[in-house]
């Protein structure tokens, strides 16, 4: 295996009954990539990231992540992966230091680590006069900055982000950006997955999932140029409308 | 919400256009007399909203973020009952929602819990129509909607404005904002800016240029380093960049830029969007 | 009149689709009745006794011939020593022992008096006591018979008389409580959930832009749990009457309004809940822990009001379940008319009418 791919997924499948969800995808992430994941509802990305994330076993096909197999090293893998979506985020009624404490503990982080992390957590995202506040009352935006750097907290290879941006103002949603620039470039891998096109227009690649197979895969500039589109929205539009 | 003032011209497609907890949903209400205003006075078709609220529930249509239809009765039922408490029959406002209706009667006998997210979508703009409302409130319709039924729900929108029908929608979505006749720009309970899209977008006065990078980071970072830089924003494949000089000249970035060590450095002029006039706005 | 209906129309839909819960509505009574009137019962069968017969004379003979004849009790041993009466019990082997004292015909005869000593295993209270009433009941029944023939009154014992419940069946004295519980829930726990549901789904924003008037949301949301909780009572006195032989003394029309009467106090509680809480579960919690335990607890349902604290006696004339139960005691196993209960249904009136008020002033046409 190349040291430099930390993903790996070839002819990864996953059936209920006589349906195939995921229909043996293939393709590989490299080491700091921003990797967009995309498709419409039901076109089978939650059970493409379930399966790589862990919690679902493949039907047939090869995958590993993090270097590690997907159908026998699960518990390997969910120590090297950060999760953010924007539903599930952080706990609203607790506050910012015990959010950080808790999500550093339940990835067996030593206190003395905890205790580093999140002061210097706390200070990069200038939250040292809300540290005792409840997070439920922090500015949505803050919330999404802060729920992004817990994920990154047991400094995993892979951060898994879902529909990280959707809905948040612009300005944030700029600054949110920068955070994930930030991480790719200390060598963080980010897998974005989302339906909003405008988000699939920041990342390195992006693949393009309709009924369960990857109908494209490429960066968003070349996407474009091969289907003679103005943005990654109207490329979506050509794939999903076939 | 602070001291919003617009005005809505009948038949007109205006969006509200603006991030989560921007007061979006709370204006809808009050338009919709669902909750009273501190302070000031609307009026939605001719009604006073505290006053008259009465008769704007006989003529508005409503459909809230939330998808707010009976999960556990079938298509066809949550139809039939939303026409029958305002008063109405499906088939008397058939030709109303027909386009739309089409779509979804194949599966009229499904529950609306079983149906996909498209479809939920449509049926719930079907019940907030069945009354032939004169207008029409549409909060956030095309959140967690994918690409696709986000296109086919807009073509509806349009199609329903030639049939007499004023529509307010809201969105944080700034590409949607192009899709109205005009919009009002909504952050932090107060309105930035009420125009057309383009005029909205020609407001915006400054020179912005496209910069890219082999490293996107390090392209970020130094931009903002940079001592003549006004504003800097990831964009896509870009950054844009806005300089505070008038007489800027993207040679001098470039050198800056080579001086950083940063490779493969592209610059362009481009046209600005509704989210670099809104960004501009928002500061 | 035609939206109300349709409105009505769709809460039918809801009721019958949600198959669980409708189950539960009308498996619950059935099950709790089953439950009250077989497992947890305060009756008693074949309790094992022991005799200590001091007299052995005709008398003590034939009183204990009828005890040992009847299916309540079955003599284990017969003991000759009072000192024996603690060893009995230590080994566990009985329940109780009767002491006849010395010479018992002969005092029956001459002082017209004589005494048995009743000595029961207090570990268990219950059964003590219901042990005590039996033996009195069957001592009285003695005592008749006696009287009958010779015109002397002989006493045997001082008279403890078990009136309205005479089979002493416990289930009569649950039927009321459990009738009272079962609508007490379906009737507010139910529309509670009902109303709070259509907030959490979005759906109660649409209705009060809907030109359908906040009563009437109410109202529609009201009529079919009047309908199921109807149909439970009627269940629940069929069962009464068919399985346990129950007989219903008084009217059965009274009963009917009066059940009518307490339906509509427990749906205004039900609206009221509804009213202050945001969600089905918050409504389920307050209708479970607010509703459920009180009645329970304090309305005389399962422990006496007159055996509790002051304070708590006070508390129970709060809660509107224990003048149900007073009523339908009433009317169920004394068969009495509305002259004797007219002061408890004013109360239940009242506190209809106040938590009707409450909730129609406390339900909001516009969202907080």
């Amino acid at each position: 295996m190349s040291k430099s791919k930390v993903i790996q997924v070839e002819g990864l499948t996953k059936m209920f009954g006589d349906f195939a969800a995921v229909n043996s995808i293939t393709f590989e992430v490299e080491k700091g990539e921003i990797f967009g994941f995309l498709g419409a509802n039901g076109a089978g990305k939650t059970t493409a990231i379930k399966m790589l994330i862990g919690i679902s076993h493949p039907t047939s096909g090869k995958a590993t992540v993090a270097g590690f197999d997907v159908y026998t090293q699960t518990e390997d893998i969910k120590k090297n992966i950060g999760y953010m979506s924007q539903k599930f985020a952080l706990y609203d009624d607790l506050t910012v230091k015990e959010n950080i404490i808790f999500f550093g503990g339940i990835y067996g982080l030593p206190r003395k680590i905890i205790k580093e992390k999140s002061d210097a957590l706390i200070k990069e995202l200038g939250l040292e006069n809300v540290t005792n506040q409840l997070v439920g009352s922090l500015p949505l935006g803050w919330k999404q900055k802060l729920s992004f750097s817990v994920s990154l907290i047991h400094d995993p290879k892979i951060v898994f982000l879902d529909e990280p941006t959707g809905g948040v103002d612009p300005i944030t949603r700029r600054q949110f950006w920068e955070m994930i620039y930030k991480a790719a470039n200390q060598g963080t891998t980010v897998f974005v997955t989302t339906h909003y096109m405008d988000e699939a227009e920041y990342c390195d690649r992006v693949s393009i999932m309709v009924n369960g197979k990857i109908e494209a895969l490429d960066t968003p500039k070349k996407l474009k140029e091969q289907f003679q589109a103005e943005s990654m929205n109207d490329v979506f539009l050509e794939l999903a409308r076939g | 919400m602070q001291d919003i003032s617009f005005e809505v011209k009948p038949n007109e497609l205006f969006g509200i256009i603006g991030p989560d907890g921007a007061g979006k949903t709370t204006l809808f209400r009050i338009l919709t007399t669902l909750l009273f205003p501190d302070q000031g006075a609307a009026t939605v078709a001719g009604f006073d909203v505290v006053k008259d609220y009465k008769k704007i529930r006989n003529s508005v249509g409503y459909m809230p973020g939330k998808f707010s239809l009976y999960q556990d009765l079938t298509v066809e039922e949550n139809l039939n009952f939303f026409a029958t408490i305002f008063g109405t029959t499906i088939e008397e406002n058939y030709d109303l929602i027909k386009d739309i209706y089409v779509q979804i009667e194949p599966f009229k006998d499904r529950r609306a819990g079983k149906l996909s997210g498209g479809m939920k979508q449509k049926l719930a703009l079907s019940c907030a129509l069945i009354h032939k409302p004169k207008v029409l409130f549409l909060d956030e319709p095309t959140t967690g909607v994918d690409p696709v039924s986000r296109k086919e729900f807009w073509e509806m929108l349009k199609r329903l404005q030639q049939k007499n029908i004023t529509i307010l929608v809201s969105t944080p979505y700034m590409d949607e904002a192009a899709l109205c006749d005009r919009v009002a720009l909504i952050q932090d309970g107060k309105i930035l800016q009420i125009d057309t899209p383009k005029a909205i977008v020609k407001h915006y006065h400054k020179s912005i240029y496209n910069v890219r990078s082999a490293n996107m980071y390090q392209l970020i970072t130094s931009l903002k380093a940079y001592e003549h830089h006004h504003s800097v924003y990831p964009f896509g494949e870009f950054v844009h960049y806005t300089d505070k000089r008038s007489d800027f000249n993207p040679a001098d970035l470039n050198a800056y830029l080579k001086s950083k060590n940063l490779s493969h450095i592209y610059i362009e002029r481009t046209e600005a969007t509704i989210e670099d006039t809104f960004m501009e706005l928002a500061i | 009149m035609k939206r109300f209906i349709g409105f009505i129309k769709k809460e039918f839909y809801h009721i019958f689709r949600d198959r669980r819960s409708l189950f539960i509505l009308f498996g619950m009574p059935i099950a709790q009745i089953l439950l009250f009137g077989f497992a947890i019962t305060n009756e008693i069968n074949n309790v094992d006794i022991a005799i200590l017969d001091n007299s052995k004379d005709s008398t003590t003979e034939e009183i204990i011939n009828k005890i040992g004849a009847s299916k309540y009790f079955s003599i284990k041993q017969v003991i000759t020593r009072e000192v024996d009466i603690a060893s009995v019990f230590e080994k566990g082997h009985v329940k109780a022992v009767l002491n006849f004292e010395k010479d018992f015909s002969k005092k029956l005869i001459k002082d017209h008096k004589a005494t048995i000593q009743i000595i029961t295993d207090a570990t268990d209270p219950n059964t003590a006591n219901t042990i005590t009433n039996y033996v009195n009941a069957i001592l009285q029944q003695y005592q008749k018979e006696l009287n009958k023939d010779i015109n002397v009154a002989y006493q045997i014992i001082p008279q403890t008389r078990m009136v309205y419940n005479p089979e002493l069946k416990s289930v009569y004295m649950f039927v009321p409580g459990v009738m009272t519980i079962i609508l007490l829930l379906v009737s507010a726990m139910m529309t509670s959930i009902s109303i709070t549901r259509e907030k959490e789904l979005g759906t109660m924003e649409i209705l009060l832009v809907s030109p359908l008037k906040p009563f009437q949301v109410i109202i529609g949301k009201v009529i079919p749990y009047i309908f199921l909780s109807i149909i439970n009572a009627i269940v629940i006195v069929m069962l009464s009457i068919f399985i346990f032989n129950m007989p219903i003394q008084g009217s059965l029309l009274l009963l009917g309004l009066e059940s009518v009467l307490f339906i509509i106090t427990s749906l205004a509680l039900g609206i009221l809940i509804s009213t202050i809480s945001a969600t089905q579960q918050t409504a389920m919690m307050i209708s479970l822990m607010g509703l459920m335990l009180p009645v329970i607890l304090l309305s005389g349902f399962i422990f006496p009001i007159s055996s509790m604290p002051m304070p708590l006696q006070i508390i129970s004339h709060i809660i509107p379940a224990k003048w149900f139960i007073i009523i339908l005691k009433a009317i169920m196993l004394k068969g009495v008319g509305l002259e004797f209960i007219w002061k408890e249904t004013l109360i239940l009136l009242g506190m209809t009418v106040f938590f009707m008020a409450l909730s129609v002033k406390k339900y909001k046409i516009r969202l907080e």
